[in-house]
Order: C-alpha cells, then sequence, then structure tokens
C-alpha cells in the first residue's frame, strides 16, 4: 500500500483527534491513537480497519465542516480502508477489482450464472422435474460439488494471501503468547459488533438517537448466511453418509436451516440497503458504496433465489431456478477476495491488534 | 420578519446555559422561545469545545469515583477566586449535586468510569463524545417540549421601564424585531470574541489574542444590560488566556491547540532569548500561566524549543513540530537567529544540574536568568522540533452581577425584576480569576437550570 492524499488526510484528521479525544470511550480507534505523534502507512491503514464506520465520531465533532479543521474521520478511514483492500490484495493486481468494485461484482455475478447454464442438462432445464436427485438432473452432482469446492478453493487461498500481507504491515510487537491472550477479546469484538455503536457508550448515524439497528440487521445477514451454509453442511452429510439425495422434504433439517437462514439474510441485507440509503451520506466515502450496494445485492440474490427455488422447486421454474441460484452463490465464493466481503478478516485483524495492545497498555495512571 | 411574539420566559443564547434554562424553564409548564445569534451549525456555544464539568457528590458513582463535597468544591473555588461571591458558590457547590442526574434526565450521555483513555478525574464527570454531542441532545429534547428556537438571531438591546425589562431587540433575518416576555433570561455569554472590546481591555497585544471559542461571543447583550444598569462584576482586562499553536484558527480553534508539554522544552521569545521559568508549574493546568508571559511577550509570540526525548514525552498536538536536525536549520524555519538560539540553548544546556535520571522534575538549572526550576533536561537529541506560540482565550473575567435568584443586579436599585443572567454571562460573581477544570459548563447548566425555574415562576408558572 502506498502514501496518497487519503493517507495524508487520515493523517491529518488522526492527528486532531489525537490532539482531542472527546470521542475516546466510542470505539477503539481513539484508544489507540492516545498520544501518539507519528502515524506510520501500516498504522494508518491498521486504524482504518479497526473504524466500524459507525460514523458517530462525526456527529460529535466539534471540528467537522465547515469548520476550518474539516475533521471527516469517518469518510477519511473509508477511503484508506478501501485502499488497503485494494493495496494488500495478493496477486497484487487483483487490487484492481476494488477500482470499479460495482461493475465486477454484477460481471461476475452474470458470468458465473452464464457459466451454470452452460453445464446444465438443456432437456432438464424447462420442465418439471421432481422427486429425489431432481436437482443433480439438472446440474450433474460432480459438477456442482467439485465448482463449488475448486471456487472457494481458490478464493479463500487468495484472500488469505491478502489477510497475511495486511497482518505482516500491521501486526503489533508482542509474543505469541500476548497474541493468544488476546484472541478471545478480539473474537468477541468481533462477532458481537461491539463497535458498530448503539447502546451505552455507543454510536449511531445520530447523536441524538443512538441506534442499534444496523448492528441487528447485521447480525441478521451474518446469521442467516451462517444457517445457510450449515445447511448445506448438512445437506453434504446427508448425501455423504446417509445416501440421501436433494432435494429433502420441506420438514427436514437442510431445508428448514436454509429457508430459516435465506429469510434472515433478506431481512438483513435489506435492512443494511435501507440504513445506507437514509444515513446522512457525508461522512461518507460515497467512491465506495456502490461496492457495498453490489454485495449486497448480490446477498439479497442469493437469498432470493434460493427461497424461490424452495417454493417452485416442483414447477417447471425449478431448472432455471436452480441455475440462477447456484451461480449466484459461485458468484459469491469467487467475490470473496474482490468484494466488501473482505473487511470480514481485515477488521478482525485491525481488531486483535487493538485487543494486544490494550492488554500491553493497562491502565494509565490518571490525575485530576 | 417574525411576528411580534409574546412568550412567558424569553430564552437568550444557544449554548449550554440557554438549553438548560429553556428547558427548566419548559419543564416548569411556561412558553419559552429561545433566540441564538449562531446559525444552526454552530450552535452550542463555547460548549461545542467542553467536555467535562465539575460536580459535587457524596459517594461514587457510575461517572465519578470517590466523593467530592459540595463544602469542597465550594472551598477550590474560593482558592482560586478568593473575591467571588460566596453565597453563589456555595449555590452552585450545592445544585451541582444533582447536575449529572438532571442532564441524564434530559437524554444527555455521559461517559463511564473506566471507559475511554483520558485522565479520570474525582471532581469532574465527562460528556460521552464531548459538550457538542451533549449539546445537539439538549437540543433535541428541547425541540421534543416544545421549544421554538431561532437561529441567526441576535439580541442588541433592551428597553426598560422601571425594574422590568419591556421588550427585548433583537436583530433576525436583517431586520430589528422586538420581543416582549414575562421574563428573560440572559445566556449569550462573555465579550472574549469581540475584538474592539478586548482591544479597550488588553491594548493592542488584543490583536495577538486568538479566540478559543466561537466568533458570536459579541457581547452585544453585555453591552446593552451594562448600559441599562446592570452592575458589573470582575475586570474586562483580565481572561482565561493560555498558549496556543500559533498557526491554529483566529476564531474557534477549542481545545486542540493548547500546548501542554511547555515544561519539557524551553520557550524563547523573537530574539530566541528565554523569558520565564519554564518549570516553574509543571501542573497540567500550566499553560494558563504562558498567556499572562504571551500577552507580555514582543508581538504576543513566542517559541517553544523541544528534542526528539522531550517530543516523546509530550501529549499529543493538533500541528505537526517543525522539526530539523540541527538548532540552526530549526532556528531557520522558525524565522530566528541561528546563532542566537545556539547560544540559548548551549547555554541552557551547560547550566543544567543532572539529577535522578529518572525523576526529570528534579533536573534544574537555577544558575540562569530566568531560571528553569524543574523538568531541565538537555536540548540535545536531534531532531530538534518547534512550536510558534500565541495567547489564545477562553472566557473573559467579566460579566453582570446578579443576585441569589439570578436576577441581575442594578446600580443603587433593586435588582431587574424580570431579567436573570446565567452562564459566562454572569461568571465572573463565581470566577472573578483564576481557573478550575470544568466550571463552565457547570456554572451554565446549574445557574442555567436555577434561571430557567426562577424565571418560570416570576411569569406565574
Amino acid at each position: 500500500m502506498q502514501a496518497d492524499d487519503a493517507t495524508e488526510e487520515a493523517e491529518r484528521a488522526l492527528r486532531l483527534c489525537s490532539a482531542c479525544m472527546f470521542c475516546d470511550d466510542y470505539c477503539a480507534v481513539f484508544p489507540a491513537i492516545a498520544g501518539k505523534h507519528d502515524y506510520s502507512l501500516a498504522d494508518v491503514s491498521y486504524l482504518a480497519n479497526l473504524c466500524h464506520n459507525c460514523r458517530g465520531c462525526y456527529h460529535a465533532c466539534q471540528y467537522a465542516p465547515p469548520h476550518a479543521f474539516a475533521v471527516n474521520l469517518p469518510q477519511a478511514l473509508a477511503r484508506v480502508r478501501s485502499r488497503s483492500y485494494a493495496g494488500f490484495a495478493r496477486p497484487r493486481w487483483l487490487g484492481r477489482a476494488f477500482a470499479h468494485n460495482a461493475t465486477i461484482v454484477a460481471l461476475v455475478s452474470a458470468l458465473c450464472v452464464l457459466a451454470v447454464l452452460l453445464v446444465a442438462d438443456p432437456a432438464t432445464l424447462l420442465s418439471a422435474s421432481s422427486g429425489e436427485g431432481a436437482f443433480y438432473r439438472v446440474v450433474p452432482r460432480e459438477i456442482m460439488v467439485g465448482g463449488a469446492l475448486a471456487a472457494l478453493a481458490l478464493s479463500l487461498t487468495t484472500l488469505a494471501l491478502g489477510v497475511a500481507a495486511f497482518w505482516r504491515a500491521i501486526a503489533p510487537d508482542g509474543s505469541r503468547a500476548a497474541l493468544l491472550r488476546a484472541l478471545p477479546r478480539a473474537l468477541a469484538d468481533a462477532v458481537t459488533l461491539r463497535y458498530l455503536g448503539g447502546g451505552d457508550g455507543g454510536c449511531g448515524d445520530r447523536i441524538e438517537a443512538p441506534s442499534r439497528l444496523r448492528r441487528l440487521y447485521h447480525h441478521l445477514m451474518v446469521g442467516g448466511l451462517a444457517l445457510s451454509f450449515a445447511a448445506t453442511a448438512v445437506g453434504a452429510y446427508y448425501h455423504r453418509w446417509l445416501g440421501w439425495e436433494a432435494p429433502y422434504p420441506l420438514l427436514s433439517l437442510p431445508v428448514g436451516l436454509g429457508a430459516v437462514g435465506g429469510v434472515l439474510m433478506l431481512l438483513g441485507a435489506s435492512g443494511l440497503i435501507m440504513q445506507k440509503i437514509r444515513a446522512n451520506c457525508t461522512p461518507s466515502a460515497t467512491e465506495t458504496l456502490p461496492g457495498d450496494y453490489a454485495l449486497l445485492v448480490l446477498i439479497i440474490g442469493n437469498a432470493a433465489s434460493g427461497l424461490a427455488l424452495l417454493a417452485w422447486r416442483s414447477t417447471a421454474a425449478m431448472g432455471l431456478l436452480l441455475t440462477l441460484h447456484l451461480g449466484l452463490v459461485l458468484a459469491l465464493f469467487l467475490l470473496l477476495p474482490v468484494s466488501k466481503l473482505v473487511h470480514a478478516p481485515f477488521r478482525f485483524a485491525a481488531l486483535w491488534r487493538a485487543a494486544v495492545e490494550r492488554d500491553q497498555c493497562g491502565s494509565r495512571h490518571r490525575q485530576d | 420578519m417574525i411576528a411580534r411574539q409574546d412568550c412567558d420566559v424569553l430564552v437568550i443564547g444557544g449554548g449550554c446555559a440557554a438549553l438548560c434554562a429553556a428547558i427548566a424553564a419548559r419543564q416548569r409548564g411556561a412558553d419559552v422561545l429561545m433566540i441564538d445569534h449562531a446559525p444552526f451549525t454552530w450552535r452550542g456555544g463555547n460548549t461545542r469545545h467542553a467536555r467535562n464539568f465539575r460536580i459535587a457528590h457524596d459517594e461514587a458513582d457510575d461517572y465519578v469515583p470517590g466523593r467530592y463535597p459540595a463544602a469542597a468544591f465550594a472551598a477550590d473555588l474560593a482558592r482560586v477566586a478568593p473575591d467571588g461571591d460566596a453565597a453563589l458558590a456555595a449555590l452552585l457547590a450545592q445544585h451541582s449535586l444533582t447536575l449529572t442526574n438532571w442532564l441524564r434526565a434530559q437524554s444527555v450521555r455521559l461517559q463511564r468510569r473506566g471507559r475511554g483513555v483520558m485522565p479520570w478525574s474525582q471532581r469532574t464527570a465527562f460528556f460521552a463524545g464531548g459538550g457538542k454531542a451533549a449539546m445537539d441532545t439538549l437540543y433535541a429534547t428541547a425541540r421534543r417540549l416544545g421549544i421554538p428556537i431561532l437561529h441567526d438571531t441576535e439580541a442588541c438591546g433592551i428597553e426598560c421601564a422601571g425594574d422590568r425589562v419591556t421588550a427585548v431587540e433583537v436583530a433576525h433575518q436583517g431586520a430589528m424585531v422586538k420581543l416582549r416576555a414575562a421574563s428573560v433570561i440572559a445566556c449569550c455569554g462573555g465579550h472574549q470574541a469581540n475584538r474592539d472590546w478586548l482591544r479597550e481591555g488588553f491594548g493592542a497585544a488584543a490583536d495577538a489574542i486568538a479566540v478559543r471559542g466561537m466568533g458570536y461571543a459579541q457581547g452585544r447583550l453585555l453591552r446593552a444590560l451594562i448600559n441599562a444598569g446592570a452592575v458589573t462584576v470582575g475586570d474586562p482586562g483580565r481572561g482565561h488566556i493560555v498558549a496556543v499553536d500559533a498557526r491554529g484558527p483566529a476564531v474557534d480553534g477549542g481545545i486542540v491547540t493548547r500546548l501542554e508539554c511547555i515544561p519539557y522544552g524551553i520557550v524563547v521569545d523573537c530574539d530566541a532569548q528565554r523569558f520565564a521559568d519554564e518549570g516553574g508549574d509543571t501542573a497540567r493546568t500550566h499553560y494558563a500561566r504562558w498567556g499572562e508571559r504571551l500577552l507580555a511577550a514582543p508581538g504576543q509570540h513566542a517559541t517553544l524549543i523541544l528534542d526528539r526525548s522531550a517530543l516523546a514525552r509530550a501529549a499529543s498536538t493538533a500541528f505537526a513540530p517543525l522539526r530539523a536536525p540541527t538548532i540552526e536549520a530549526l532556528a531557520e524555519l522558525i524565522d530566528l537567529d541561528g546563532a542566537a538560539l545556539r547560544k540559548t540553548v548551549d547555554r541552557y544546556n551547560a547550566a543544567i544540574v543532572p539529577a535522578d535520571p529518572n525523576a526529570p522534575e528534579s533536573w534544574r538549572a537555577m544558575a540562569l536568568l530566568p531560571p528553569k526550576s524543574a523538568q531541565a533536561l538537555p536540548i540535545s537529541t536531534p531532531p530538534f522540533a518547534a512550536f510558534p506560540l500565541q495567547p489564545g482565550i477562553t472566557f473573559t473575567h467579566y460579566g453582570v452581577a446578579v443576585d441569589g435568584s439570578l436576577r441581575v443586579r442594578r446600580d443603587n436599585a433593586p435588582p431587574f425584576a424580570n431579567l436573570f443572567a446565567a452562564g459566562m454571562i454572569m461568571a465572573a460573581n463565581v470566577l472573578p480569576r483564576g481557573y478550575l477544570a470544568g466550571l463552565g459548563v457547570t456554572i451554565s447548566a446549574v445557574f442555567g437550570r436555577l434561571a430557567g425555574e426562577e424565571a418560570a415562576r416570576h411569569a406565574g408558572r
């Protein structure tokens, strides 16, 4: 990652914030800059990923525009954050995918659906077919499972390389033991979205009304994704070890998990889109919004096509719905390292460093 | 142009005192109108830049540890300002006991103990997110209570009949309007942003003073009250003036431009000569002493010189220090004579009497004139760093006198019957000199609330 206008602006804002520190109970960013005089590029990208973009500090800021200091920390950090996704992408050329991310997401999704259509059996595509193994008559099981696993392996490897590069840049000084000690706290902070505000000490889109809605929607969406993933895993178990073939009955575990997961994803992702539309975008980096929307729409597409497949699986629409669903799932897998999805491991890495530093810092001595 | 309005209570101002007064009066059932000189964007008065407020408390709670009895609060106040109004100081300390609960009841969020990294304090509670967040919350509360608020509306004068204010002249959208109210509360601050008035008190040096708070504190109503016979307290030539970074804005720099690291280095004037004992007062509020010293310095300008190890001990600063590998190169950056600065630094380094390396406060350079009586560590590790200094005013120790019911007192006559004052426009009653951390917000909130209740009562509510 390289220094540029965005990292310089973030450094300028961070310097002012560190001299002020009125927001020090809002999130982990402010304790992380306490007493700092100088910011390396790695520090700035660490802090950018530590920020959860709740924007509470912007609304509380005595120096926000039109003040001469024009401090807009959430926006400055969002810019650096999106640069860090691109800058730490491995192989490096993948970083270019973040420049026009919405287009990339749309393109990959379309290509994936097309690819699944091409491998589908044209004879079954438009005719009603039901009973055990009906899905595999449209797309052969070996291709379905093999393709998904290959895509996932490729994506996860790429993502792991990128996250490893990011971690090497921001890793805190400290022993392996210190890292392990901080891990539970970092995991808890990540899973609970502790810094996504609302409630005591938290922040919302407006000072007057701290809101937990965004965190709630995010939890719903991630929970839905997890349930859908569990549905797939249970299905695989049924098939591999029990010899039961999909589609499964309505009252089976895979269908139950998938249906609930799909509904939660729909609710969560739609809620997040509504929140984004309603939010004041002054503290946002608007150039990153299309990519965010594109990914949310893709998630909605995954959930909606899955639910539609469930609803109409014994009609002639099943073939097309299945190919659409499989295509969108494939796209989601492939886009893991080149979409907003990378925020999850990057933010976790930042939370981990913050947890390590918090342990090292201990309690400061204070005076009146 | 707004229609002539009649309300029970007219609150003049848009900061903490005004909001507390308006809310308290409204909660007693009064029809309240609030007018603020600042536009909506800049609402909140100087409390935008405040963070904590001093409160007495008899036991630890979620927000403050230990205990701080009201008597101790009043005693602290008497120590820094022995000529203050003791009865009002006691009232302030007493009513600060219930302040956190009252603010929380208005939805203001306070920082819980143990959260964040700022030094905790046994005597002050902290707004979560700072004063702007708190003021925005109070504005939301005021709106919910149905208090109309006019911004861009400056109170310019008053009309009186006997001991009553019959109308307030207000500039609103380019026109002068007269507002009539049963009670009027002046909560619109002092005159520290009025350059002409500052010049009356501080002479030509006033031109070099940065105004740390909002530019709307022009003191126009304060002047009108004085002209209408209000008794003044304090001295317009005295204020809370601190050392700030000279690269900050002329107005509204707030808290971030102050420099707390002066004791770690030496301060030189435009001839590269030291002129005060930088180690003389190393308490956290030492930077307040430097206001007067800078005012007296030629051109009201000076430069703090540090080296690398001193900078490492310093708190974060809003602007990066100017840095150079040698003293001479640093001098060039700050327009000083290189040889002269080198000589000053060498003489200082030579005069240091080393002591315990772990106790920098015990290192001294007493043979110099002026001496440095603590923290006299050598300035020897490059890169060397410089911060340009300028005086910055927080508030003036000047305002109108009030009685125990916050009514504005008059010369040789009973107080105004229906004119009240709260906040920095009357702070000099209890703080005619000096400074205590977190006192401004407490004065505003406590007296604002009391004035609001008193004004509503006067209006028959």
